[in-house]
């Protein structure tokens, strides 16, 4: 503030010291606020606080396009409207009859995966969000959003929209967040080749729709068309979210990692509003449990708290776990149902070795350990055919 | 003019820089886009250097680093550096005639653009495209009207 507060008069060597001096100062000053906040860290108060002071202007810059937006919409045909209706009528039948069977293949899922009840869907909560800014600083691929820390969102938290895996949190002030893209550079998502299952590293391609997966030696087994979803490493994204498709496989005699280059399914270019997920915590395809729980939603108007995910556990399976005398009773709503402890054997086999993976991998829960049917004493009574007590050593 | 004058004039023409450079562009533009709120503090550190000078430089790149920067400080340093430089030559700079005066934007637009991309590299956030130093030149082309619409605001506010 040295430079505002003089007087104009005064020769210029006069006040405050010599440029030179105060270049040196301000200089040593921007130097120690850049270690603190990438080495130590100890500005994110700052940064919070520096956040929500540059929302208004953020509003304000945004208030043009969105302004246009609006009046576009509103001048909208009658006809386009109604094309409009009729596109998404379509897409709803469409979507109905292809989600029709979810109920009986994610029971069936829980069969063959030990499970005696189907699990509940792994994303918890959704929120909306409205992209206020695309592009913050030129080349980088970021977005802001209008939704923050008010709204119960946390720093690292997955951005999708309707196709596909859009991003995540990384700096979350009290009323926006930025989010950083999949396809900036910076960024690395650990995927899965879901025809083969072939666990690799995406990493952004720079040039907002594209991915390059850069850790493939040149015999892997992949190729164009191949879809890559989230593989549930690295503690952000959950397991089985469609990321990208692979566009080119350029393999070199001479080179010994294959060049391969995807393209992301999320719409980022085009979406004007995004979805923040909350995923249930202890589920086995969620992401690692951060310390950041996704319960805390401190304040704010109730029409923009995230909504819960509408029940979509099984009546059906509910129904006849009540009738096999499982004390259906004890089955919480779907929404907020905790995993469930696999079904006892009476004779340790390999058979439940994927369900004990599975949890495992997992330490939000703590009734998970697999191989001992007595783990959870508040847990209903085991179906009639189990014993109660553990199993005994084979003789 | 006194100082709370020349004062709120330098934050307002800082803060309309500021929205034209954080307003959401398409890509190609946003390349384009000159860094208007540099030019802003390199034109009142030339013309008037004790009110708008490295302090301001710091202060804007604060705000510039609040908007876009990966860390908090870099375009602070960037933006304070380029200030001093225009400081302490504002006298040579400012008796130098429009053409001349752009050349030496842009060389200084060149050298803050170097201070951002080399702590960019530094602190892990490389953005390697060429297309980052594009600005430069727009700014160059872009500060003989943008002097003249600053200058303009002076004599009509003083």
């Amino acid at each position: 503030m040295t430079a505002f507060g003089t007087a104009a008069g005064r020769p210029l060597q006069g006040r405050g010291g010599s440029p030179g001096f105060r270049f040196t100062l301000y200089a040593v000053l921007a130097v120690v606020i850049m270690y603190l906040d990438q080495r130590a860290r100890y500005l994110e108060h700052v940064r919070f606080l520096l956040q929500a002071a540059a929302y208004p202007v953020q509003l304000v810059v945004n208030s043009p396009p969105s302004a246009w937006r609006w009046i576009r919409e509103s001048f909208q045909t009658r006809e386009s409207l109604r094309a409009e209706n009729e596109r998404l009528r379509q897409r709803q039948r469409d979507l109905e009859l292809m989600s029709m069977r979810y109920e009986a293949l994610a029971h069936e899922n829980g069969e063959l995966r030990g499970l005696r009840d189907a699990l509940p869907p792994v994303a918890d909560r959704w929120l909306p969000a409205e992209i206020i800014n695309i592009q913050l600083s030129g080349l980088r691929q970021r977005l802001l959003i209008n939704r923050g820390v008010s709204n119960g969102v946390f720093k690292g938290q997955a951005v999708l929209d309707d196709r596909g895996l859009i991003g995540q949190t990384t700096h979350v002030g009290p009323w926006s967040a930025e989010v950083i893209l999949i396809t900036d550079p910076e960024h690395a998502v650990p995927v899965r080749v879901d025809r083969t299952g072939l666990r690799t590293i995406a990493v952004g391609g720079g040039d907002g729709s594209s991915l390059a997966l850069p850790y493939l030696p040149a015999n892997a087994d992949i190729r164009k068309d191949d879809l890559l979803v989230t593989s549930g490493l690295g503690g952000v994204f959950p397991e089985g979210y469609p990321v990208a498709r692979v566009a080119e496989v350029h393999r070199d005699a001479v080179q010994p990692l294959a060049q391969v280059r995807a393209l992301a399914l999320s719409h980022i270019n085009s979406d004007t509003e995004v979805m923040l997920v909350w995923f249930r915590q202890g589920h086995p395809a969620s992401p690692a449990a951060s310390a950041s729980s996704a319960a805390e939603v401190k304040s704010g108007n109730a029409a923009m708290q995230p909504l819960a995910a509408p029940p979509r556990a099984s009546t059906a399976a509910r129904a006849e776990a009540a009738a096999a005398g499982a004390a259906g009773a004890a089955a919480p709503p779907a929404a907020d149902a905790p995993l469930r402890v696999p079904r006892p054997r009476r004779v340790p086999s390999p058979a439940p070795a994927p369900s004990a993976a599975a949890t495992d991998d997992n330490p939000a829960a703590p009734q998970a350990p697999a191989p001992q049917p007595a783990a959870a004493p508040g847990e209903s009574p085991p179906p009639a055919d189990t014993p109660a007590e553990p199993p005994r050593p084979q003789s | 003019m006194t100082v709370g004058q020349m004062r709120f004039r330098i934050a307002l023409t800082a803060l309309v820089a500021l929205i034209l450079t954080v307003l959401p562009l398409p890509t190609w533009l946003d390349v384009l886009r000159p860094a208007f709120l540099v030019l802003t503090v390199l034109y009142w550190s030339i013309n008037t250097p004790r009110a708008g000078g490295i302090g301001l430089g710091f202060l804007c790149g604060l705000l510039l680093d609040v908007f876009q920067g990966p860390v908090l400080g870099e375009h602070a340093l960037a933006l304070s550096m380029v200030a001093y430089i225009a400081v302490r030559e504002h006298q040579r700079i400012r008796s130098k005639p429009a053409f001349q005066q752009s050349l030496l934007v842009f060389a200084a637009l060149i050298f803050y653009e170097f201070v951002v991309f080399a702590i960019d590299g530094w602190t892990g956030h490389p953005v390697t495209s060429p297309l980052r130093w594009l600005h430069c030149l727009t700014g160059a082309i872009v500060w003989p009207p943008a002097a003249a619409i600053l200058s303009y605001s002076e004599g009509r506010l003083a």
